[in-house]
């Protein structure tokens, strides 16, 4: 470390000293990507936050600010949460991991927690939710209830948590369904609407009657519903307000319980720096109601997936499985370890198409 | 009643306090903006204006405002030449990506060696990276005549696609584990554009900006190439007359903006932002257009709107954390800023006259 990083450090560590010494409330900050009414990604974490707010009522006091640029700004935004006396900050996008590391080196008594990330630090914990966990009932349902057998899917950029969905809802497709074929549309964002939609509509132009998005927006419900006989699943949200059809069922992140219990352990002072990734069964990942228009004997099945996933008797990754060129990746009952889970680059056999570089 | 009568010229005088006028405006308008959301409108006003200053963190954001001033004070510094001889470069945003693409680019294919070349080579690429993407609609314009306003927009589009493909692609960290995000040049000592004097803010591309306005304010004012730029936006035919060749204003004025605007996405990659990432940029090239008008296309004029127009992004952001005021309150705040700018423009070039209404 440089001295002149050394002089920037020990001013902003005085100015948290200051900070620190001035209030008694526990102060948790939420940094956000998009704005709280998005209806997906960051509505839910604003949710997780209110939950909070509820649990502990005055003994803590929670700040937020939305819809936050990733890069540059998103580094003042969370110095500034610190200097202002949090004591704990979730950065809730995949783009404020550089920032947060950055403003955790300088503020080392603050607690950070990263969302979606793969870099900790003794005072930068990460979190994500197993959403190919939900992925793989998702795929199973969708396998059971297409007729044209073809599943179009809206991704939204090429990184391994995206794959993973990809790849948990064809594995778990093709099981029931072996002639099913996926057809996959990059949108490049996260959420924009009119892209959305636009994909969505193609989609269903070449054959899909089943439409998966790895987007925020309800804009391919809106246009599965206008085409007609074509069912989605809800992104983020349980996105109800299409169900019964063309929503038949959703992935739902709860981010509640985890928020909750890391604001605990830093009243408790319990806090330490972890990586956390769970998935249904303790409850960070959710699926939606399954709707009536699933056949009862659909339903049953996918209910039954679930509940083996949740317990830890089944996990989606299971061997035998090749990757797209045909090389073994696992073998019978072999199971996929996180290390390349968390760094998954390759579609599973039998996927078309290649992933955009 | 009230009537509007024109100047034979615009008043120096109103050219100066409009900009004062219309501020003074914003925050009244702001303030019941504030108030209808349920916020305490002194409050929210005095936290945007004076936290950042004077308040207790001043020590952090004082600097802060040197960071995100600069870039916007670089750009319109450029914009502005055009603007006066009216050329119109609004795709500096294409030219700050593609700056920052080819600046990052050259620092990437020499990690991680070490030598003090490396950063100047890197600023020159971004520079020329940005006077390239500028060339296109200046060359499209003299050759096909095509419009450089379009042009250069729609260009912006192809830059953030462009930007998408490299940091997902050539430019993505092999470390990153298949995360989209090149390499981090802050933790890269020779790429890194590092405060000179820690806790400054004080950067490199903070030093540009001030030399650009230096420069800028010579060229205008005491260069024959200058004379002609002002020449050709207030009196184009005249502008033939006197010798100026309008090819060679549309190479340079675009070629400059695009220029300064590449510089400025370098100087930002390089440094505040670290990476070239999907989101890499967020509008310093569009809401430079606002602060070269804001700044009546001068450059001191426009290095102090720079610095104003930080301080609504950084008192903005005070303001949304610690006040609980939305993300589109701040927005709409800063929109109102050129809106009445615009709006009270009319005393520069009109005199409002009482007269008595003549009776039938």
């Amino acid at each position: 470390m440089r001295i002149t990083q050394l002089l920037t450090t020990a001013a902003l560590a005085l100015g948290l000293a200051t900070a620190a010494v001035a209030q008694d409330k526990t102060k948790v900050g939420f940094i956000y990507v998009g704005p709280i009414g998005d209806g997906g990604w960051t509505y839910e974490h604003d949710k997780g936050r209110l939950a909070v707010e509820e649990h502990f009522g005055d003994a803590v006091e929670t700040v937020y600010q939305e819809s936050v640029p990733e890069g540059a700004d998103a580094e003042r935004a969370i110095t500034q949460m610190a200097l202002q006396g949090a004591d704990l900050i979730f950065t809730t996008s995949f783009g404020f991991m550089e920032p947060t590391l950055a403003v955790a080196a300088k503020f080392p008594n603050v607690k950070f927690e990263h969302a979606t990330g793969y870099k900790t630090a003794p005072n930068v914990s990460t979190y994500s939710a197993r959403f190919y966990e939900g992925r793989a009932v998702q795929g199973h349902i969708a396998g059971r209830m297409t007729k044209s057998n073809i599943i179009g899917y809206i991704a939204s950029f090429p990184i391994p948590e995206v794959i993973r969905g990809i790849n948990a809802a064809y594995i778990h497709a093709k099981k029931v369904n072996p002639d099913v074929e996926f057809k996959i549309i990059w949108a490049f964002t996260w959420f924009d609407p009119a892209k959305e939609a636009d994909a969505a509509t193609a989609l269903i132009d070449q054959g899909a009657d089943v439409i998966l998005q790895h987007t925020d927006s309800t804009a391919p419900q809106a246009a599965a519903e206008k085409a007609g006989n074509v069912i989605t699943f809800g992104q983020a949200s349980d996105m109800s307000e299409y169900a019964p059809l063309p929503r038949v069922s959703s992935i739902i992140d709860n981010w509640a319980p985890y928020y909750i219990a890391r604001t605990q352990a830093v009243i408790d002072g319990t806090w330490e720096s972890t990586e956390t990734w769970d998935g249904i069964g303790p409850g960070m990942v959710g699926i939606g109601e399954i709707s009536d228009a699933v056949p009862a004997d659909v339903k049953e099945e996918a209910l039954a997936l679930k509940n083996a996933i949740a317990q830890g008797a089944y996990h989606p990754f299971t061997g035998p499985l090749k990757k797209q060129d045909g090389s073994d990746w696992l073998a019978t009952g072999e199971v996929a370890d996180d290390g390349t889970l968390l760094g998954m680059n390759f579609y599973v056999e039998g996927i078309t198409g290649q992933i955009p570089n | 009643m009230l009537k509007l009568e024109k100047r034979p010229q615009p008043s120096r005088f109103w050219t100066w306090l409009t900009p004062l006028l219309a501020v003074l405006i914003t925050m009244v308008a702001g303030g019941a903006l504030f108030a209808a959301l349920g916020k305490d409108p002194v409050e929210a006003i005095a936290t945007i204006f004076w936290q950042p200053l004077f308040g207790e963190f001043a020590f952090y954001y004082r600097p802060q405002l040197l960071i995100k001033g600069a870039p916007l004070v670089l750009i319109a510094i450029g914009l502005s030449l055009g603007f006066r001889a009216g050329i119109w470069n609004i795709g500096a945003e294409g030219q700050y990506i593609v700056g920052a693409l080819t600046g990052a680019g050259v620092g990437l294919a020499f990690y991680p060696a070490e030598s003090w070349a490396i950063f100047p080579l890197m600023v020159l690429a971004g520079g020329l990276g940005g006077w390239a993407w500028a060339m296109i609609p200046a060359v499209l314009k003299l050759r096909f005549g095509t419009n450089e306003i379009l042009v250069s927009l729609m260009l912006v589009y192809v830059a953030e696609q462009l930007l998408a493909a490299m940091a997902l692609g050539l430019m993505k960290n092999p470390e990153g584990h298949g995360f989209p995000g090149s390499r981090n040049l802050r933790q890269y000592e020779s790429a890194h554009n590092a405060e000179l004097i820690a806790g400054t803010g004080m950067h490199w591309g903070v030093v540009a900006a001030l030399i650009a306005v230096i420069l800028a304010y010579i060229l205008l004012s005491r260069h024959i190439l200058g004379y002609h730029i002002r020449l050709m936006g207030q009196a184009p035919r005249a502008a033939r007359f006197a010798g100026v060749r309008p090819a060679r204003l549309v190479l340079f004025c675009l070629g400059a903006s695009g220029a300064l605007a590449g510089l400025a996405g370098l100087f930002e990659v390089a440094g505040p932002a670290g990476q070239v990432s999907i989101d890499f940029n967020v509008g310093y090239g569009f809401t430079a257009i606002i602060v070269a008008f804001l700044g009546r296309l001068h450059p001191v004029g426009i290095l102090l709107a720079g610095l104003l127009m930080a301080l609504t992004y950084i008192g903005g952001e005070i303001a949304q954390s610690n006040l609980g005021l939305p993300a589109a309150a701040i927005q709409l705040f800063q929109g109102m800023l050129l809106f009445f700018l615009l709006a009270v423009d009319v005393l520069t070039n009109y005199r409002i006259r009482m007269i008595r209404r003549e009776v039938a």
